[in-house]
Order: C-alpha cells, then sequence, then structure tokens
C-alpha cells in the first residue's frame, strides 16, 4: 500500500512538473506534427489509408520515444541541476520506487505527442482512424506509453551512475525508431537486427495500436508490452543499489 | 548520537586528453568527533575545508574512503537506510526545489519519500509551515519565492518526518541579514525542541551565537575544537593588530609572519587597499618591526584590538 502511494505521488508530482515544462509540451507538441508531415509526403505516393496510418502512428510513437530518450535522461541531469537527485537518494524509500514514477510521467506526457499527431492527421490529411478493437486500441495507449516508460527507468539508472551518460539519449533516438519499425516494418530490415526489434517496448507498443485501429494480433502485443515491461523493471531494480553504491563511492550524484 | 572516527575522503580525478593523469585529491583527512544527543555542534572552516564532504559521508551520500561514522548507533555505510529514516538534511542556496510546484507540494512528496503517514500528512505540513513562517504562503509555486523563503522551505522540508538529528549545511548562505536572523532563530528552535545538530558554516557570528561547541576544519582536517569561549580562549591574552596598507605583495606578508610574536597574518581585500590582520602573542611589542617591514608600501590606518571568536578562527585555519 504504501509502496503504491509512493509510486502514485510520485507520478502525479512528475507529471506535473513535465507538464508545465514549455521545453516538454513544446517538444510533445510539435515534433509528431513535423514528423507527421514528412511521414506523409513520404508514404502519399503509396498511398492506401492503412499506409498512412501506420506512418502517423509511427510518428506518434517516435513522439513517445523521443519523450523518453531526451526528456527522461534529461529528468535525471535536471535533477543534479536542480540539487534534488541528491535529496531523493538520501530519502529513505528505495530509489528504484522514486525512478520509476519519474520516467513514466515524462513518457506520459506522449499522451500529447498520439493525440497532436492523430488529429493533425486526421483534420489536415484526413487520414482516418479506424478501430478493429477500440477497447485494444485503448489498452494499448498505456500499455506503449507504461511500457516504453519501465524501458526508460532501466536507462536512466545508467544516467544516476555515469553524469557523461546524458548524450546516450540523444543517439538513442533514431536507432530505436528505425530498428522498432515506426518508420517503415521491421520485415525490410536484415534478419540479424530483428531480436533488437522484439527486445524493444515501442516495436510491440507500436504493433499493439497499429493492429487496435486495423485489427491484427492486438492481444499479443500487448501481452509482450506486459512482459517486456517486466523483464525492464526486474533489470532496473536489480541494478539500482548496485548502481547507487558505485555512484556514492565516485561521487557522482551532485554536479560538483 | 553523531560520531566520526578517522574518516577519510578521497576524490579521484583525471587529466589531459590523449594521456589522461589521475589526480587523487584528498578531501577529508581523518576528521574524528562526537555529538551528544540536544547538542548545536558547528563545523566551522573555509571553501574547501571538506565540511559539506563530511556531512555527506556523514547522510549516507558519500561512501568514505576509509573510516567509520555512526548516526544514532547505525552506521552510515552498513545501515544506511536506518540512518536515512532518522535524520534530515538541508542545505543552503536556492537549489534542492521543484520551482514549478507549490511548496506545499514539494512538502507533500517529500513526506510520502519519508514514510509520513497519509493522514499524518496534513497536519504535519502545516505545523512545519507554520513552524518556518510560510503559513499562507504553501499553495505559491517556489519559483515565485525570495531566497529566505526557499530556505525556510529547505528547513520545513528537512524536518518533515521530524527527525531526532538535523544536519544543516550552510543553511544561511546567500540569504539577507534580516531573513538570515530569522533562519537562525528557526535552528535555535529546532534545538529547543529537542533535535540534535550539525551545522556547516563560514560564519563566524552564526556558530558563535548558535552552536554549543565547535569544530573547526582545514584542508581536511579537524584543527580545533571547543565550546566558542574555548576556541576564543586560544587567543585570549593575544592582541590584534589591523594595518592598512596599499598594493602588500605575498612575500612582504611572509616576512611578516615571521617576526617573533607574530601567530598569524591574514590579508583583506578592500578595493584598492588591503587590511592585514596581525595576530600576536601579546608578550612584545611588534608594532615596529612590523612597519619596519612594510617600508616602502603606502600605510595607512593602523589600529590594536583584542581578538574575536573570528581572529580564533583565522589562527587555526592558517596555522
Amino acid at each position: 500500500m504504501t509502496t503504491l502511494r509512493v509510486v502514485w505521488t510520485g507520478l502525479v508530482v512528475h507529471f506535473k512538473i513535465t507538464s508545465r515544462s514549455p521545453f516538454a509540451i513544446g517538444v510533445g507538441a510539435t515534433w509528431p506534427i513535423v514528423n507527421a508531415t514528412l511521414a506523409y509526403f513520404m508514404y502519399r505516393a503509396g498511398g492506401t489509408p492503412q499506409t498512412l496510418l501506420y506512418a502517423s502512428l509511427g510518428s506518434a510513437v517516435a513522439g513517445i520515444f523521443s519523450m523518453i530518450a531526451i526528456d527522461a535522461s534529461g529528468a535525471i541531469q535536471r535533477q543534479r541541476f536542480w540539487g534534488t537527485l541528491e535529496l531523493l537518494i538520501a530519502a529513505p524509500v528505495r530509489f528504484a520506487l522514486v525512478l520509476l514514477p519519474m520516467t513514466i510521467a515524462v513518457a506520459s506526457v506522449g499522451i500529447y505527442c498520439l493525440a497532436t499527431t492523430l488529429v493533425w492527421g486526421r483534420l489536415v490529411y484526413g487520414i482516418p482512424l479506424p478501430l478493429e478493437h477500440p477497447l485494444a486500441f485503448v489498452l494499448a495507449v498505456p500499455a506503449t506509453l507504461i511500457s516504453v516508460g519501465v524501458l526508460g527507468f532501466a536507462l536512466c539508472m545508467v544516467l544516476v551512475r555515469f553524469r557523461w551518460a546524458g548524450q546516450i539519449g540523444n543517439s538513442l533516438e533514431y536507432p530505436v525508431w528505425i530498428v522498432s519499425g515506426l518508420l517503415f516494418p521491421i520485415a525490410v530490415l536484415p534478419a540479424w537486427s530483428h531480436p533488437i526489434s522484439w527486445a524493444l517496448a515501442t516495436t510491440w507498443g507500436m504493433q499493439a495500436l497499429l493492429h487496435g485501429a486495423l485489427g491484427g494480433p492486438v492481444w499479443r502485443d500487448l501481452g509482450m508490452c506486459a512482459l517486456l515491461s517486466l523483464v525492464y523493471g526486474v533489470i532496473g531494480f536489480s541494478i539500482v543499489d548496485r548502481f547507487l553504491d558505485a555512484a556514492r563511492r565516485s561521487a557522482s550524484l551532485s554536479l560538483t | 548520537m553523531i560520531e566520526a572516527i578517522d574518516l577519510r575522503r578521497t576524490y579521484h580525478t583525471t587529466t589531459g586528453v590523449i594521456r589522461r593523469k589521475r589526480l587523487d585529491v584528498e578531501a577529508v583527512r581523518g576528521v574524528s568527533f562526537a555529538v551528544e544527543r540536544g547538542e548545536l555542534f558547528g563545523l566551522l572552516g573555509p571553501n574547501g575545508a571538506g565540511k559539506t564532504t563530511t556531512i555527506k559521508m556523514l547522510i549516507t551520500l558519500l561512501l568514505p574512503t576509509s573510516g567509520k561514522a555512526r548516526v544514532l548507533d547505525r552506521d552510515v555505510v552498513d545501515d544506511a537506510r536506518e540512518v536515512r529514516k532518522r535524520i534530515g538534511y538541508v542545505f543552503g542556496g536556492d537549489r534542492g526545489l521543484y520551482e514549478r510546484l507549490s511548496a506545499h507540494d514539494n512538502l507533500r512528496y517529500f513526506a510520502e519519500l519519508y514514510g509520513v503517514s497519509g493522514a499524518a500528512q496534513r497536519k504535519r505540513i502545516d505545523e512545519v509551515v507554520e513552524l518556518v513562517g510560510l503559513k499562507g504562503r504553501e499553495k505559491e509555486r517556489v519559483e515565485g519565492y525570495s531566497r529566505g523563503m526557499r530556505q525556510r522551505l529547505h528547513i520545513a522540508r528537512g524536518i518533515l518526518h521530524d527527525p531526532e538529528v538535523v544536519f544543516l549545511d550552510e543553511p544561511t548562505i546567500g540569504v539577507d541579514p534580516v531573513g538570515a536572523r530569522d533562519l537562525r532563530q528557526t535552528i535555535a528552535d529546532l534545538v529547543a525542541v529537542g533535535k540534535t545538530v550539525l551545522l556547516t558554516t563560514h560564519y563566524m557570528f552564526e556558530a558563535d551565537a548558535l552552536c554549543d561547541r565547535i569544530a573547526v576544519i582545514a584542508k581536511g582536517q579537524i584543527v580545533g575544537e571547543g565550546t566558542p569561549e574555548e576556541l576564543k580562549g586560544r587567543v585570549e591574552g593575544g592582541r590584534v593588530t589591523e594595518i592598512e596598507v596599499f598594493g602588500v605583495d605575498e612575500p612582504t606578508v611572509g616576512r611578516l609572519r615571521e617576526i617573533v610574536g607574530v601567530t598569524a597574518v591574514s590579508v583583506e581585500e578592500r578595493e584598492q587597499r588591503q587590511v592585514l590582520v596581525v595576530q600576536t602573542s601579546g608578550e612584545r611589542e611588534v608594532t615596529a618591526p612590523l612597519l619596519a617591514q612594510l617600508d616602502g608600501f603606502e600605510v595607512g590606518r593602523v589600529a590594536s584590538r583584542e581578538p574575536t571568536l573570528e581572529d580564533a578562527y583565522v589562527a587555526l585555519v592558517t596555522e
């Protein structure tokens, strides 16, 4: 009960902080529009409505991952700059329970990305949103946000330990977009890259949204989102204490 | 309540780009002291003396390179989580708060992290807000707060979970004189309600006014310890001569230090001039030899006075 309350309060607090950030809102609202526009003009030549919807949803999930890759990795750096990272670590609650809601809250701002992209696509380019499995599509939204958020949680542990790791987030952005099939289907990628795709929540989140809209094995996709959330969570929780001890040994928690 | 035994901390850093060279910096070099229950203990020292490093080891944020530290009979390395439950940590400056949130939201979040039960949170937040004088302003966003208000909010956050021991790391730094006076009163109130407080500061009058005992730390080592009166007593019987001078150089200051009867010399820069604060044992008259060494420099006002705690401190950190 206490654990749930800590996580819930953390979610509310960090969602408030992130949603009051002009930068986060700016990124969340404008990037998907740019991406959706680019995708529309790239795909309209081959132009079935399904292809356009693929491009539209791909842009939305890319936006959600960008929030995580840039903003969640930035979240740890921001806590350092704000001087709150040490205070969070000095609290008696397990640090994983502090970090997890922080990254999920950042990913949740990705709702803006999803909504912006779909509304923009519908209103400006007339891209339809057929909902073959309305319930599954609705469930796919939090499943994608949470699984990508937990992926961000595992990544953030590296940032707590290594101050220089802030740049990692930015460099991951495009490779993950490509390997997750957000720009084009992963079937066109070489076979050796498929296991990497399958290990990423972005792949299954994208598939869940797409299959929820157009029909397909959506429950398998949702199950994979849940499974990967669990795996990322276990990895994050298992390394958190070791990384924190290393950070306390190397004095990398503060800026100075 | 707090015990540090031969505490040491070395930082590792590197220089160079191609041929990287590892450097070891000893920030704390064998610090030992003990703080009793209900005591307000001051750790006094100049910037870079090792105060913050010492406090960070005590509050479990840094692992000591060697030595032992215990807080409330719990080891800060082996029993970190139990130590964290029972201590509060407050540091000075603008950072350490969520500016986009209200003070109430900041406090609510940290109340949760420190295990204050849901039922007790509202009452406890009201109490601490009242104690630090932020009543009526707690719903405003922190970004609109003055430095003094932020510092009071820091203290409120640090004592939310009613810790037995409170660590205050330069809590009045950068706060205006009136705000600093209010904060000192708040700190005194903490001790009045039974808290044990470890305060680091480089303000002499603050340490003098608040602390039951003081340890002076310089270059990572404790160079003096005692009550403010005991420390002042170390320079009792001595005299302090202040000499206003223009353009004095370091070699000359070095020669002043070598004059028999001179115990310490410090230089205060005041716009174009400098004031040499010369401490002497008081057993012999040194004004004439001092002025002789300053021959060739433009000398202004020369005055003599009784030593203060600040002089005791200067003597300790320049030994």
